[in-house]
């Protein structure tokens, strides 16, 4: 059963795991593409590069274009300018040509001669700045060459200055300016482009231009401009002929253009930057170069054309700009667009980074969930194999133990009694450890389930105490228990661990205390008092001087006298405590309601020993599972160091918390508190009623005085006698008490007058004397008292010698020995007060005698369709003494069962074929009611042998569920056992029908 | 006495062994402690009730599951009920367990899985007779040399 149990839990684990792993593993974006992470840092390069590169050609672009405009802006303004200037000389060497032809022919004699016009052209010469000179020649022709060199005194020359071979016609230059006097004479018509010039312009009466050429005198290129001169007014539409007739001279001037455009250039902005050529481009096919070096270096790659019109239609010109150097390379585009891919390459690894961080610490996280899942799950399985095996190591044990006893019943030599002995205790003490062991494992495992059940939480503590009271008395300890009443009487929670606690927290107390007291406090936790709690602390460290005190017999105002770790417990607020309860007790009902109101009461409860106390370094690990104080600890005392850890987990189930408060020689005191559910008022007062049957209420209403000088204990002793219901005075000391008893008896009986004397031991001792004289004023005043109070010793324990001299100093009556439990306490009275009375109390959990005499002689029916179920029914209820019949159906008992019948009860099954336990009840229940009618209907008729009919019928049932039991109460059963039969549970069953009535039958 | 001590002893360790291998429970040692002068042979007489109940109901049930077609699960599941009860109330553990998943078997009317069951019932049960019987046998015996029967815990 183990393996396979083991197993299937650890394929539930796995399978527990597998799905924790699907549902956790929400994977996101990033994590499902983590595969695409590197390619996509790539492809961000990549389109970062594209961009970047985009970006430096379109600003490298932007460059170009202006680079361009300021080249085209350049060059247009110097072809303009040039264009301007040409035309200004131009303008005036047409002036001039005017000028001569007014002056030299118009007039006569002619008022220009070479002197006049050299004058003239030199102080004009500012207006015409692109010439380099003027000159005039006469047109002469063949025929009248003669007469002209008579009349000038030289022959006409050619260019080469060689005497002029015969043509047509001549043009001899007559005047020049000075800079270029060295033509004079010569024959402009002896020169190609002169002649062509000479031609074109006559024809066309307008200035002409030559090509350029290399110009006399320097060796700069150049144009001739020739304009003609007319000798008479043209006609208004002058054909070609007639302009050559008329033509009379020509004007010529040289520009030396090489030299003028550079001086003009010279005077512009930029000019280093660009390169300026101009063309002669008449012939399209072959450009002339007038300026600039026709194989210049420069930007071959941008250039702008621009026209230049020099007032020659034949001729056309342009002007060539292109910048010396090349385009600059753009650092500024070079560097944005570089700039701009390192910030996007640094961006896109950062996400890159960023996703990576992302995908790993996601990795990480699930790596760490499947681990915790597995941790936990190991965890678990620990637990649960600690639970199987502790289970199963049970069985084998219970083997061992019942062997153990087996021999121990046997014939055995001295020796081996006690080897066998100490084989059983041993045993006893494992499988103690076991189901300690076993509940650590379930509370660990979450297993452990708490009841909700209402509970007399009093009357647990009373059977703890009951538990220990034979170690305790043996140690000389007093243990005692005080409930504040402002406890509910009865709680809803979990009883047996209730008690759990509190056996764990009493019992190591026991076991550490060798002298003093044990006290278990129950009080409604209130809001604790910060002062108190500082106080504490500070009490709590300073731990020498306090040892001082106790040495020095210092008497403490506690249970026993003894000092007391938490001083909080001392007297001083204890006996707030009680005052404020005894003062609200007047407000009692007021408060009840008040607190009622709210559904649960939080419980402080804390016990105190006197103990050895724990050591300091040792305090901070107490509740840890298998860690005792030290080493020492188990050696001395025993013990595994586990009920505290546990003790700790039930308390922290049940809502609370646990503290503890310790000095080392002086004692501990540990406190929880606990959260239960207040009863609600219906189950509480039906509760209340089967409570209150454990107390016996003969004591209502009885007056007792407790002598005992230790107000603590006087206080215990107090609320168990007030259990009772008794009225309650505490004296100091016998002196006290003695003289309040003489007054009362005296005087009014109005106040206290004792029925009851109690008498600590320690006080009767201290003053015994005093106590005698209690007897003897007794005695004295006995023939004036109705009843002489009753005197009884409590003692935590007592030598043989002084019970005889109790008994001699007047405690007859008897000796309560502690701890005091309200049940011991009221036999002891009950002992005392109706002296050979047996009480219904007494020997209650003595078990099958008990049971025994509850159902001896009763006629029981026992109603089940099983035989087997029957028969072991029946030998069960035989074995108490009763008589049982047997019914097999519900319809043969309710044969049996017609009115009127000599049974005294009936256990029937539920579930049975025809007719079930339920009908079957409902049925008796009619008839009897029938009965019932008819005897109230003839009153006082009866038999006199019952008021009414009602036969207690219990239901027996394997399942003990509320709801099955509920069912049972509805159809009018009294309650029910659980099948099998178990002795107790049939005892507590049937106890409630017979118990009343016990030995007044017998 | 030696012949005693180890019949009480032989005694002690089968029981113990029914208890340790689940044929018989707690309520098995309470049926014993309810035996005494009074009624002598309780226990045998109740063990054998449930033994002749124990053959009816398994008959019946073995009856009822024969059909193949429409069987009564209603009459089975009662039986089976019964048959647990009786063994629940003498202690008879593994009888019970089998009873236990039989009824599940029966309500979800599933043929096989109660023929199967019916099965490991009756050897259970077979097997508890034998056990059993030898308890007895042991019994007699001790009481035949003159000995007491030892309680077991």
């Amino acid at each position: 059963m183990g393996p396979k149990l083991k197993q299937s839990y650890h394929h539930s684990v796995t399978v527990k795991v597998n799905e924790q792993m699907g549902t956790k593993r929400g994977y996101t974006f990033i994590q499902a593409n983590r595969a695409w992470l590197p390619k996509f840092l790539l492809l961000w390069v990549m389109v970062m590069a594209f961009l970047s590169t985009w970006i430096y050609k379109k600003m490298d672009a932007d460059n170009k274009v202006r680079r361009k405009e300021v080249l085209t802006s350049m060059c247009d303004q110097r072809a303009r300018m040039l264009q301007d200037q040409f035309s200004v000389s131009v303008n005036h060497v047409h002036a001039l040509a005017i000028l001569v032809s007014t002056f030299h022919y118009y007039k006569d004699p002619s008022a220009i001669d070479q002197e006049t016009f050299a004058e003239y052209t030199a102080r004009t010469a500012f207006e015409r700045p692109l010439l380099s000179g003027v000159a005039y020649a006469e047109r002469v022709k063949h025929s009248e060459r003669e007469k002209f060199e008579r009349q000038h005194g030289w022959t006409i020359k050619t260019m080469k200055r060689e005497p002029s071979p015969i043509r047509d016609e001549y043009a001899p230059v007559i005047f020049s300016q000075e800079t270029v006097s060295y033509i004079e004479s010569l024959d402009m018509m002896s020169g190609e482009e002169d002649r062509e010039n000479i031609l074109r312009a006559r024809a066309t009466g307008k200035a002409v231009l030559t090509s350029p050429f290399r110009l006399l005198g320097s060796h700069h290129l150049g144009v001739v401009l020739t304009f003609p001169v007319y000798k008479s007014k043209l006609p208004p539409k002058p054909t070609v002929e007639d302009r050559i007739e008329a033509t009379a001279g020509y004007l010529g001037g040289a520009f030396d253009v090489e030299s003028l455009v550079e001086n003009l250039l010279g005077q512009l902005a930029g000019n280093q930057a660009i390169l300026v050529n101009v063309y002669d481009i008449t012939n399209s096919s072959d450009h002339l170069i007038m300026y600039g070096h026709q194989n210049q270096d420069g930007d071959l790659a941008l250039l702008h054309e621009s026209k230049l019109d020099f007032g020659d239609p034949f001729r056309k010109h342009q002007m060539i700009c292109r910048y010396h150097q090349k385009a600059p390379t753009s650092w500024t585009a070079l560097t944005t667009a570089f700039l701009f891919f390192v910030i996007c390459l640094l961006v896109g690894y950062i996400l890159y980074g960023a996703a990576i961080h992302i995908v790993k610490v996601e990795d990480d996280f699930h790596e760490m969930q499947e681990l915790m899942v597995r941790a936990e799950a190991a965890d678990v399985a620990k637990s649960q194999f600690l639970a199987t095996v502790s289970h199963e190591i049970r069985t084998p044990m219970n083997g061992i133990l019942g062997m153990l006893a087996l021999l121990l019943d046997t014939d055995l030599s001295s020796t081996q009694r006690d080897y066998a002995q100490t084989a059983q205790v041993c045993g006893k003490a494992l499988i103690t450890l076991i189901n300690e062991v076993l509940d650590r494992a379930k509370i660990e495992a979450g297993k452990l389930e708490l009841e909700t059940v209402p509970f007399d939480l009093r009357s647990i503590l009373d059977d703890v105490l009951s538990l220990f009271s034979e170690k305790s008395r043996n140690k000389g300890l007093e243990l005692a228990v005080f409930v504040s009443d402002k406890v509910p009487e009865m709680v809803m929670g979990d009883p047996g661990r209730f008690r759990q606690i509190i056996t764990n927290l009493v019992g190591n107390s026991v076991k550490f205390t060798e002298r003093g007291h044990i006290l278990v406090k129950v009080h409604v936790a209130e809001n604790p008092k910060p002062k108190d709690d500082a106080k504490a602390e500070i009490r709590l460290n300073g731990v020498s001087d306090a040892g001082a005190l106790i040495s020095g017999g210092c008497q403490y105002n506690t249970l026993s006298g003894y000092e007391a770790a938490d001083e909080r417990n001392s007297w001083d607020s204890f006996r707030h405590l009680v005052t404020t309860e005894a003062l609200q007790n007047d407000a009692s009902e007021k408060m009840t309601a008040a607190d009622e109101a709210s559904r649960s009461v939080t419980l402080m409860v804390s016990v105190e020993d006197t103990g050895i106390g724990i050591p300091l370094i040792a305090q901070d690990r107490v509740f840890t599972p298998f860690m005792q104080a030290d080493s020492s600890t188990s050696r001395n005392y025993g013990g595994t160091g586990i009920g505290l850890s546990i003790t700790k987990c039930l308390v922290e189930l049940m809502g609370g918390h646990i503290s503890f408060i310790s000095r080392p020689q002086v004692g501990s005191t540990f406190s929880f508190t606990t959260v239960f559910g207040r009863c609600k008022k219906a189950s509480r007062s039906d509760t209340k009623k089967s409570n209150a049957e454990d107390l016996p209420s003969g004591f209502r209403g009885l007056k007792a005085i407790v002598v005992d000088g230790k107000p603590v204990r006087a206080a215990v002793t107090r609320y168990h006698l007030k259990r009772l219901g008794m009225l309650v005075e505490v004296a100091n000391n016998v002196k006290i008490a003695a003289s309040a008893y003489g007054k009362n008896g005296s005087s009014c009986g109005s106040k206290i007058q004792p029925d009851i004397v109690l008498v600590e031991k320690d006080s009767w001792l201290s003053v015994e004397d005093g106590c005698l004289s209690l007897r003897m004023l007794d005695r004295k005043q006995n023939g004036r008292m109705f009843t002489l109070p009753k005197m009884i010793l409590l003692a935590t324990n007592i030598t043989n010698a002084e019970l005889e001299k109790a008994k001699a100093a007047g405690f007859a009556d008897t000796t309560i020995m502690k701890p005091l439990r309200a049940s011991m306490v009221a036999a002891c009275l009950q002992q005392v007060l109706e002296t050979g009375k047996s009480l219904p109390g007494k020997g209650m959990l003595n078990g099958p005698s008990v049971l025994g005499s509850l159902l001896c002689g009763k006629r029981i029916l026992v109603v089940d369709d099983n035989m087997v179920n029957r028969r072991v029914a029946a030998g069960a209820l035989k074995k108490f003494g009763a008589a049982v019949e047997c019914a097999e159906s519900g319809k043969a008992a309710l044969k049996l069962l017609q009115l009127p019948h000599g049974f005294d009860a009936c256990f029937m099954d539920i579930q049975m074929p025809e007719m079930d336990g339920f009908e079957a009840t409902r049925r008796i229940r009619m008839l009897e009611s029938q009965a019932n009618e008819q005897m109230n209907g003839d009153t006082d008729k009866g038999s006199g042998r019952k008021d009414k009919w009602h036969l207690p019928i219990l239901a027996m049932t394997a399942d003990v569920i509320h709801a099955t039991y509920d069912e049972c109460l509805k159809c009018g059963m009294d309650g029910y056992v659980s099948k099998p039969f178990e002795e107790e549970n049939l005892y507590q069953a049937v106890a409630k029908f017979f118990k009343t009535k016990p030995i007044s039958d017998s | 006495m030696n012949i005693v001590n180890q019949l009480q002893r032989q005694f002690i360790d089968f029981s113990t062994s029914l208890h340790r291998e689940g044929f018989v429970d707690d309520q098995f040692t309470q049926l014993q402690k309810l035996q005494d002068e009074n009624s002598p042979d309780f226990v045998v007489e109740v063990v054998s009730l449930f033994f002749e109940d124990c053959e009816k109901l398994i008959n019946n049930m073995a009856r009822a599951l024969e059909q193949t077609q429409g069987v009564d699960f209603k009459q089975v599941d009662a039986s089976v009920h019964q048959l647990k009860g009786s063994s629940s109330s003498i202690g008879a553990m593994r009888v019970k367990n089998a009873c236990i998943s039989f009824r599940s078997f029966c309500e979800a009317q599933n043929r096989e899985g109660c023929l199967r069951c019916l099965q490991q019932v009756t050897h259970e049960y077979s097997l508890l007779k034998n056990k059993l019987q030898t308890l007895f046998t042991l019994e007699q015996q001790i009481l035949a040399a003159g000995g007491s029967i030892p309680v077991v815990d």
